[in-house]
């Protein structure tokens, strides 16, 4: 397993005061707070340093951290002393939310803080464990999802493999992969959350499972832009199709349409199919974004054809705008 | 433990942000929280039931995502009720500006 070095994760050296770990703890979790930081890793860096306040806050848990020296480096290779035998009592699973992420520490923490735990919990008379009169609701759990926008116009089956912590016979902790299959509502949006009921933490005794919390991103899409409901596609026209109108066949993530490009369009000009964005009770607009595409002047009769232009339109200023200084 | 019958049926999928008329005890659980944190946060005003008084209050789901991110908040970073709202109002703002900036094409 990874060695981590607690004190780098919180920008600290070793001499630390309590203070100085409460003080670098606070700044940290309000930087990489998953519900404040806007930082693509934010969840991830919230844990390691949770995890690294759990250990640096604690006299003890720090004082045996201290004991295994200085010249671990962060990311080697780490086995624990054969001396080692802790019976620190961490916060425990299923307690109620004490610390942020309970279930995720590193492996390093989890064999160094927590396996004497559950050793010793199982000593008392395993109030901890299942067979006990101890109940308690299990913790709900929280990931992202990626899907893709046609999924959000017909809905998707999708599977998911999560790992969910066990409790063995011996009372240590090991965790088993399963796979769940659900599927992904029609009209859900990015930053919305789905919640599958009774697939998150497992109860104790007769309480009742957490529940899981998907947040719902869309993968980017080749084609189409999104913004809440609404939906946009860059249509490549032809000029003679801006400037004379015309009848063509789009894409959209609900099929293809039959188009009307009105005469006399212009690059950027948004033609809008309502209702056909993400659907839902208010379902989102569709929009097109036209865009001119030239044809190319690589033979001399379609030089010719530009040239043919350029005399025809001698008055055409584009860049009239610009010239006389308007906005 | 876990009923392991439970894993193979159906799984109920609800998006949380539309759902309607929760009640004050199914915000209290679904948030792991007492009720007396959740009148805190009604009367800090971070979040504002449907209802005259809490026996017949109704929640939204985008209102139960609040009341979750202000608990978080005040575990997590050790602010108290009113801190916790200010921060949620801040975090509005920024995600006001954040959606206008988007408008005017200067976010992707």
């Amino acid at each position: 397993m990874e060695f981590k070095d607690y004190y780098q994760l919180l920008g600290l050296t070793r001499d630390a005061s309590a203070d100085d770990i409460k003080k670098a703890y606070r700044r940290l979790a309000r930087k990489y707070h998953p519900d404040v930081s806007k930082e693509s890793d934010a969840e991830a860096r919230f844990k390691e340093i949770g995890e690294a306040n759990e250990v640096l806050k604690d006299p003890e848990k720090r004082a045996a951290y201290d004991r295994l020296g200085a010249n671990w480096r962060a990311g080697q290779d780490f086995q624990p002393p054969p001396d080692w035998n802790a019976g620190f009592e961490a916060p425990g699973r299923g307690f109620g939310g004490q610390g942020p992420g309970q279930e995720d520490y590193s492996d390093f923490f989890e064999t160094l803080f927590r396996r004497g735990f559950n050793e010793a919990g199982a000593a008392r008379g395993g109030q901890a464990g299942p067979r006990g009169g101890f109940h308690a609701n299990g913790e709900d759990h929280h990931a992202r999802i990626q899907i893709d926008l046609e999924d959000a116009y017909h809905g998707a089956k999708r599977s998911l493999s999560l790992r969910m912590p066990q409790i063995d016979e011996q009372g240590g902790v090991t965790s088993r992969e399963h796979t769940i299959e659900f599927t992904v509502p029609k009209g859900v949006r990015a930053g919305q959350h789905v919640r599958l009921a009774g697939q998150g933490g497992p109860a104790i005794g007769q309480g009742k499972p957490g529940d899981l919390y998907l947040e719902v991103s869309f993968r980017p899409h080749p084609r189409y832009r999104i913004d809440q409901r609404d939906v946009y596609l860059d249509l490549p026209v032809a000029p003679w199709e801006a400037a004379l109108g015309a009848q063509i066949e789009v894409p959209t993530p609900a099929g293809s349409v039959e188009l009307t490009i009105p005469a006399g369009s212009g690059a950027g000009r948004k033609l809008r199919l309502r209702g056909r964005g993400i659907p839902g009770a208010t379902p989102g607009d569709f929009y097109f974004v036209l865009q001119i595409a030239l044809p190319p002047a690589d033979s001399q009769p379609a030089r010719a054809v530009y040239a043919g232009m350029q005399s025809q339109f001698k008055d055409f200023r584009p860049r009239a705008r610009l010239q006389e200084g308007q906005p | 433990m876990m009923n392991a019958d439970n894993r193979n049926g159906v799984i109920e999928v609800l998006i949380l942000e539309e759902q309607q008329d929760l009640t004050l005890d199914e915000l209290c659980r679904a948030c792991r929280i007492e009720v007396e944190q959740l009148v805190a946060l009604v009367d800090e005003g971070v979040i504002a039931p449907q209802g005259a008084e809490p026996t017949v209050w109704r929640f939204t789901g985008i209102q139960l995502r609040r009341a979750r991110v202000a608990v978080r908040l005040q575990r997590d970073l050790g602010v108290n009720t009113p801190g916790a709202a200010l921060a949620l109002q801040l975090m509005d703002e920024l995600d006001e500006l954040r959606a206008r900036l988007r408008a005017m094409g200067a976010l992707v």
